[in-house]
């Protein structure tokens, strides 16, 4: 079926943002299926749409796509966000693969018991300035290029700028004594399909809420 | 730097089995620096090798790669195993994807208590015959074709193979009514390259016992433990 690729999922980040965010950055529009009960979601399998039973489930080109970094894999490689060749794909596969560790107890952070979120935040900031920022920050400062991989604009820049942002939400000062990625941030935020996802009224979503959790809870309990 | 391969990990399975499977299947010979002490480790460390602090490492093309999924796409694609166009490539993707998750149940397995192995070996094989293998005997079911994808050998099908025996491994008759998984292992088991692997003196590595686990925590001196799913 052709027309714009339709994202399935709940009514919030979890593992469909990266899917909207490198949509709209490669300027693609798309539909959303929201859903919030067991009903729903209980139907999506009858109708054997999700493949292992599980969301995202990403309708493109008329495949049903589930398995996050297989549809991201996917419009970077249609979108000509994965580099020129193999090497640079190479680079951006392990860039995107080392962010995407880094967000991991962004996402299940909002399903930690309440005594446990210091603590939770403590690890994301130890993570992300002793890890996974230096990394970046090196990166950009050895080649002095705008974008991480081959001069050009790619999926793991965008990757990036969502980590910095939602590490943020978290670590608002994280980036102080990271100059390169604070010039890296702007400069992204700039690009005018980033700028507009930025602004109010995009297919964003906010950080997950209470709401967010018992739905999900509701939903796969 | 030209030359073959080489994979730095403990001397056990982990995350580095798979890149071992899928060189091999691709018939290309690589070299190991196993590690067994913190040293050494840590000499990796200090040298700048490891992108995140982490392994698996490989370097292969003058690149020391980092990321076990990177790793196993930059082979896939390197040696034509990754399907002849974008949409192959999804399915790919997809499909390993699953594969990888099922692995990750059993990649912990080493970790875990004995109490707390029993629980997991219970919830391997749960998720094996409700969610995973039922998807890709399906796969196989609805195209009738000896491979996954595209009707030719690729990533998806060595990946299979290797997550099938490692749960056969916790539940021997595990296949038992899936008969097209049952045709598909024999198949690529008797693939020359794979058949080479699975045979006594290639570099597959054994399951993983408490050595190995000891090993690991050590080198990396691992605060934290691992609980059954």
């Amino acid at each position: 079926m052709s027309g714009k690729p339709r994202l399935t999922y709940l009514n919030g980040r979890g593992r469909m943002e990266s899917i909207r965010w490198l949509l709209a950055a490669a300027g693609v529009e798309f539909e959303e299926v929201f859903f919030d009960t067991r009903e729903q979601y209980d139907k999506l399998i009858k109708d054997g749409a999700l493949m292992f039973q599980q969301m995202p489930l990403v309708e493109i080109d008329g495949m049903k796509m589930v398995q996050t970094r297989a549809i991201l894999s996917y419009i970077a490689g249609k979108y000509d966000l994965y580099g020129k060749d193999l090497k640079e794909r190479a680079l951006i596969d392990m860039y995107v693969e080392g962010i995407t560790d880094l967000m991991q107890p962004i996402l299940m952070f909002p399903f930690s018991p309440p005594e446990a979120k210091e603590k939770n935040i403590d690890a994301i900031k130890e993570k992300a300035t002793n890890r996974y920022f230096p990394v970046f920050e090196k990166v950009l400062k050895q080649h002095g290029q705008d974008f991480l991989v081959g001069n050009k604009f790619s999926w793991a820049d965008v990757q990036l700028i969502e980590a910095i942002l939602a590490v943020e939400e978290k670590v608002p000062t994280v980036l102080s004594g990271f100059p390169q990625l604070q010039a890296f941030k702007k400069r992204i935020s700039d690009v005018p399909t980033i700028k507009k996802f930025l602004q109010p009224g995009s297919p964003r979503k906010p950080p997950p809420d209470q709401h967010y959790v018992d739905t999900v809870m509701k939903i796969f309990k | 730097m030209a030359g073959k391969p080489k994979l730095y990990y403990f001397d056990g399975r982990g995350k580095m089995e798979s890149v071992r499977w899928f060189l091999a299947a691709a018939g290309v010979e690589f070299e190991e620096e196993l590690l067994e002490t913190r040293e050494q480790y840590e000499k990796l460390l200090q040298g700048g090798s490891l992108l995140f602090q982490q392994v698996p490492m490989v370097e292969i093309d003058g690149m020391k790669m980092v990321q076990t999924r990177a790793i196993l796409s930059y082979i896939a694609a390197k040696y034509n195993l990754y399907g002849k166009d974008l949409k192959e490539r999804a399915l790919i993707d997809m499909y390993v994807g699953g594969t990888d998750d099922l692995m990750a149940f059993i990649l912990i397995f080493p970790f875990l208590s004995a109490a707390d192995k029993e629980k997991q070996c219970a919830v391997i094989v749960e998720k094996a015959t409700s969610r995973y293998f039922p998807a890709y005997e399906k796969v196989l079911k609805d195209h009738g074709q000896d491979f996954l994808v595209g009707n030719s050998f690729s990533w998806a099908d060595v990946h299979l193979l290797e997550t099938i025996l490692m749960v056969e491994e916790k539940k021997s008759d595990v296949l038992k009514g899936f008969p097209r998984l049952q045709a598909f292992k024999a198949k690529i088991s008797s693939i020359p390259t794979i058949k080479k692997f699975l045979q006594p003196g290639s570099q597959r590595k054994p399951v993983p016992g408490d050595k190995y686990a000891e090993t690991v925590r050590r080198v990396l001196r691992m605060p934290f433990d691992f609980k059954a799913n």
